[in-house]
């Protein structure tokens, strides 16, 4: 192996690790360390009380009906902004990022007030008898908000980098575009698609600022489960919130592995030999 | 591969006028439904009791005050997660050294995890329940419930921004250049101020303005360690809960008018740092081939 003569390895390593280890080690730790101090028994019962497996429920419910309807809409919406120039096209590539840029909370109430019964969509959506607000659909929606670029961000690039000359060559075969679609560029996308999928999927379910105005926080119905945290935590239920603060930790982490194997898969197809 | 292809191609799959129409189409509805709605209606909402309400909510002290916290916390923590995050690409990318991998992973766990557990993390930490409780008590340190950990916890969710930004890049551009600063006698700082930077320095920017954004949008984490006390700990996005929960929906949404503001010139920004090829590791390769 080559000798590396660059310098700064101490110090931009030791500030690092320093920085890491404070800023984001120690408090998972710390967490981790309440969560298993309750004993297996406590800590059963508690993430496994009525009102947690119903938080569960609808939090992962709601959570997979955003990330499917991302899905579609995410590769539509990728598909247009790479395949169609139209007028405005920049403006509505720049308008994907908008759910990144825009604070949870302020998603939250604007999206509560256009889905409110007497809101813009809510009032229409109202006269055919859908109510959205207080609802998981409106659980469903505000993450359908927050997670929307997810999809679209992965795809794209991949998307832009697809080689003109398979579609062609399907075509030369005689392929129908639908066929060519599913047979040869919707394969070459999945990998890019299942990891902004899980993208996508894990920020649904810890989402919290855009959710909780728009749910109507019933316990055993509309109440997700970052909100059972937060209401263990004001009623000073330490353990209680260790315990299922634990839960959503755990399945971040498995979110985190499966996305990363996902991307190391994805980027496989996308460096061009 | 341009030279050999053929002057007649057939159209490419999805480009009959009319398919292509009608999913531009709903796209679009779409996206006017789903993103420019909800940033319209912050507008309409807060100017519906009129200039003057509006402008009393934003003049009102304590939305001076939840205003000057959240640029404070920027001002705090964008800093020195620059700092941090030159510092983790510069020994990730100019060294090898073991467990890279894994803390190229743990630098990114802020992303995957909910802000609310951040929060609650934190609590464990310097919370009367936590860690470093009782001591800080004694010694009669707030952090908790106090501006620190509004800062603190602004700082874990936004950590990996510039890293991210910076490490695929400085990846991609080797260690070359500073290699041959370094054995012409350059020092370490003059080495990445002369050699490093220049090139990275709108992946930089990119990161900051991403960073920054999120700091100054954060709700989740903030409201598990601020303890909401108005007029002291909150923060912007605090105050717009406390209004809206406070019956005053027109000064919630002149408050969100203003984190709104940020947020598209947030992405004004990340639209012109893009142009300077910030934001993407390989340049776009064939994006203008495909335009039609």
């Amino acid at each position: 192996m080559r000798r590396n003569i660059l310098p700064g390895l101490r110090l931009s390593l030791g500030v690092t690790l320093f920085y890491v280890g404070l800023i984001v080690v120690l408090p998972i730790v710390a967490l981790i360390l309440k969560a298993a101090s309750l004993g297996p028994e406590d800590y059963w019962r508690i993430v496994s009380s009525a009102r947690a497996l119903a938080s569960y429920r609808v939090t992962v419910l709601a959570a997979l009906g955003a990330t499917v309807f991302n899905l579609f809409f995410g590769l539509a919406l990728a598909w247009v902004l790479v395949r169609y120039r139209f007028p405005g096209w920049r403006l509505v590539d720049a308008m994907v990022d908008l759910p990144f840029a825009l604070p949870t909370a302020v998603a939250g109430i604007s999206l509560t007030a256009l889905f409110s019964a007497n809101g813009w969509f809510g009032s229409v959506l109202g006269n055919l008898g859908i109510t959205v607000a207080y609802t998981p659909l409106g659980i469903m929606i505000a993450m359908c908000f927050t997670s929307l670029p997810f999809i679209v961000r992965t795809v794209q690039p991949v998307l832009e980098d697809l080689d003109p000359a398979l579609e062609e060559a399907a075509q030369s075969l005689g392929g129908s575009d639908w066929a060519i679609f599913r047979k040869v560029i919707l394969p070459l996308l999945t990998p890019a698609l299942l990891a902004g999928v899980s993208l996508s999927f894990a920020r649904c379910l810890g989402e919290f600022g855009a959710i909780i105005f728009i749910a109507g926080n019933k316990p055993m119905s509309t109440e997700i489960t970052a909100l059972l945290i937060f209401i263990r935590l004001e009623e000073y239920d330490y353990p209680a919130a260790a315990a299922i603060a634990s839960v959503l930790l755990l399945t971040a982490f498995v979110m985190l592995g499966v996305t990363n194997w996902l991307q190391a898969r994805a980027l496989r197809y996308t460096v061009k030999g | 591969m341009s030279a050999i292809s053929s002057r007649r191609k057939p159209p490419r799959v999805g480009d009959q006028p009319l398919f292509r129409r009608a999913l531009i189409g709903i796209v679009l509805i779409l996206v006017a439904l789903i993103i420019v709605a909800p940033l319209v209606v912050i507008g309409v909402e807060a100017f519906s009791k009129g200039w003057a309400v509006y402008r009393d909510t934003i003049l009102h002290p304590d939305t001076r005050h939840a205003i000057m916290l959240t640029v404070l916390a920027a001002l705090i923590a964008v800093p020195i997660n620059t700092a941090f995050g030159v510092a983790a690409a510069w020994s990730i990318t100019k060294f090898d050294f073991w467990g890279k991998r894994f803390l190229l992973v743990v630098i990114e766990i802020p992303f995957s995890v909910s802000p609310i557990v951040a929060g609650v993390a934190y609590l464990f930490v310097y919370g009367l329940q936590g860690l470093f409780g009782e001591m800080l008590d004694a010694w009669d340190i707030k952090i908790l419930f106090a501006i620190p950990g509004v800062i603190l916890a602004s700082m874990f969710v936004t950590a990996p921004f510039v890293a991210r930004e910076l490490i695929p890049l400085m990846q991609a551009q080797g260690r070359d250049l500073e290699e041959a600063a370094t054995s012409l006698g350059a020092s370490g700082w003059r080495t990445f101020f002369s050699v490093t930077l220049p090139n990275v320095k709108w992946a930089l920017l990119y990161g900051v303005v991403l960073c920054n954004a999120r700091v100054m949008g954060e709700f989740g984490a903030v409201s598990v360690v601020s303890g909401n006390i108005r007029g002291q700990t909150n923060t912007l996005p605090l105050h717009i809960e406390l209004l809206y929960h406070d019956y005053q929906a027109a000064g919630a949404f002149a408050s969100a008018s203003i984190l709104a503001l940020i947020a598209v010139f947030t992405i004004i920004a990340k639209v012109a740092l893009e142009k300077q090829g910030a934001g993407r590791v390989q340049p776009a390769a064939n994006s203008a081939e495909n335009a039609s």
